[in-house]
């Protein structure tokens, strides 16, 4: 998703002057097109995450719309108060652009994985999330959180190739329905509607009815439209590559709760004991029991 | 990764220089009469609010009255042209709001709800105060906020200053040192940092606690241009912050005193946090206005 990103904010820095992007000295070959087209407006701040975000804050103030990216840790948690009383607390139009969402950067261990971002942004209300599902969302991801007036974050997976197919993500960041399904629904966090897909035909071909359905944004509007989604299903299972607290299994259970939904939740996602072993990220899913078979098993389990 | 050449940056230049800037000149008897009322509004507001960080505000009163009232450019707090100044010390606002009152971006109505319940007025500045260009509070963030405020300047071609107010102790934060860094490497030479050197901080002496100096050392290897002076002299001040460098960042470091102007506050740590009693106050009062005559 980094490509397609970077080509989206090159064509949108073409038409406002007030793009810049700044980089914690990470993005080799994929910034280079911006840094081609605008160097007067690539700013490498080299390792100092810090300070980066704190510039972005003068910048902004300043009437320019600075992207600061790097990989997801690097740029939410290093450089974390620096946006909380910058950005959020002065209400300025900064984009946190976190690459390696989940456990993308999976060989290079614990130190690069994202699992509880979304948690720690989360409760900045005005702090706009968005996880698009695909290359297409990230590209109307991007031309959204451009043209917000306040802080927002970025986060985007790995995967330069894979296309789910769908409605494409509307600019009001609406949860999106991709599989009409009645024995239950799997609610997946932007790219694990992937594996929601692939357990949803491993359940059709054992016979069940599983809905799918992606959410790719937070702090984007009320949640009537997901407590919709959820309410007519008797099951629903959360899918998201972060710690199973403070992200969408959370806000799921916050909506249950709060609208008296009868609907049963189950949270699948990372647990937070790390244990220094390191693998594919199809070996880290599977571990956290989120491969499609057995996010398939879980929901055969919880129906029947 | 390509290595093209931002032309706001001058990284690989060599050029050396300075320049006068203009300024709204000022006689120094004006200036430390201006400073004597920023100290009275000082102890007048803490005392209303029963609240400390007094001998904070003190140390940088003089400091304030200059770059409020002799060297900050702008007709408007709104106006985009404007210099910028970030108090990076954010517990010193109390002399932050009394000079803007100097100014006339504030008044000394407003100090009246300074603390009170739901007043913008804290003892943290916020940038919704008119007047005010960035919220503080939390040491070791504001180097950053200015350097990116100058790089804005450098970007857009604007001939904007931007003035960054430390203590001394901010220069604990490895965060201040990434910022001076940048802008070190990149000759943001509209960015000046005035460092209040008074040697103390929370809970001791800086030379106790991670001893600076030598301090002009530090930034000088960081590639800024070093002028030390005396921070309570508003001739020495306005001089400084008059001029700059045309070719790279310039740091004052400031040597001044905790709780300067009032006798028993002067150098002595408890007035990082205590508030003034009643006799305090009124001895307090006598000593700035004695100055005041």
């Amino acid at each position: 998703m980094r490509r397609p990103f970077v080509q989206e904010l090159v064509a949108l820095a073409d038409a406002d002057p007030r793009i810049v992007l700044l980089t914690g000295d990470l993005g080799y070959t994929v910034l280079e097109p911006f840094q081609e087209r605008f160097p007067d407006r690539f700013i490498n701040a080299g390792i100092s995450e810090q300070n980066m975000m704190g510039m972005a804050t003068g910048l902004a103030e300043a009437g320019m719309r600075p992207f600061v990216y790097s990989i997801a840790p690097f740029v939410v948690l290093r450089p974390y108060e620096f946006f909380r009383n910058g950005a959020v607390l002065q209400r300025l139009p900064v984009c946190i652009v976190g690459v390696g969402g989940g456990v993308d950067y999976s060989h290079e261990g614990g130190t690069h994985f994202s699992l509880e971002d979304i948690a720690v942004l989360r409760p900045f209300e005005t702090v706009r999330i968005v996880v698009p599902a695909d290359i297409d969302d990230a590209v109307i991801a991007t031309r959204v959180v451009a043209a917000h007036e306040g802080p927002s974050y970025l986060r985007l997976g790995k995967d330069e190739q894979w296309r789910m197919m769908g409605p494409p993500l509307s600019t009001d960041l609406a949860p999106r329905s991709i599989r009409e399904g009645s024995d239950a629904l799997l609610l997946c966090l932007g790219p694990m509607v992937r594996a929601g897909l692939a357990a949803a035909d491993i359940l059709a071909d054992e016979g069940y009815s599983a809905g799918v359905a992606v959410v790719s944004s937070f702090n984007a509007g009320d949640d009537d439209a997901l407590a919709d989604l959820i309410a007519s299903y008797s099951h629903a299972f959360t899918i998201e590559a972060h710690f199973r607290v403070g992200a969408l299994g959370s806000r799921a259970a916050e909506v249950i709760a709060e609208r008296g939904l009868p609907t049963s939740l189950t949270r699948c996602g990372f647990s937070s004991e790390l244990d220094g072993r390191s693998g594919s990220v199809a070996w880290w899913m599977d571990r956290a029991n989120m491969s499609p078979a057995a996010l398939a098993s879980q929901v055969m389990g919880r129906v029947s | 990764m390509v290595h093209s050449h931002a032309s706001w940056s001058l990284a690989r230049g060599v050029t050396r220089g300075f320049e006068e800037i203009e300024y709204m000149s000022r006689d120094s008897d004006q200036l430390e009469a201006a400073a004597r009322r920023v100290r009275r509004r000082i102890v007048d507001a803490a005392k209303r609010a029963g609240v400390g960080h007094i001998g904070s505000a003190l140390s940088v009163a003089d400091i304030l009255t200059v770059i409020y009232g002799a060297v900050l450019q702008g007709d408007a707090p709104d106006e985009a042209s404007r210099d910028r100044f970030v108090l990076s010390k954010g517990h010193a606002a109390t002399a932050l709001y009394a000079a803007l009152v100097e100014r006339g971006w504030l008044t000394d109505e407003d100090l009246l709800g300074y603390c009170a319940d739901g007043s913008i007025l804290a003892t943290h500045p916020e940038r919704v105060i008119r007047g005010v260009d960035f919220s503080s509070g939390s040491l070791g963030h504001g180097l950053s906020i200015g350097t990116g405020s100058a790089l804005a300047a450098a970007m857009q071609g604007s001939p904007r200053r931007t003035y960054v107010l430390l203590s001394d102790a901010e220069c604990d934060s490895g965060s201040t040192w990434e910022a001076a860094l940048f802008a070190g490497h990149h000759r943001l030479s509209s960015l000046t940092a005035i460092v209040d050197v008074n040697g103390q901080q929370a809970l001791g002496y800086t030379s106790d606690v991670l001893d600076l100096e030598p301090l002009a050392d530090k930034w000088h290897a960081f590639g800024w241009t070093v002028l030390d002076l005396d921070g309570h002299s508003v001739a020495a001040l306005e001089d400084a912050l008059a001029r700059r460098n045309t070719d790279r960042p310039t740091v004052v470091l400031a040597r001044t005193r905790l709780g300067r102007g009032v006798s028993f506050m002067e150098g002595l740590i408890k007035w990082h946090y205590w508030p003034l009693s009643d006799e305090e106050y009124k001895q307090a009062v006598e000593e700035i206005e004695e100055g005041l005559r």
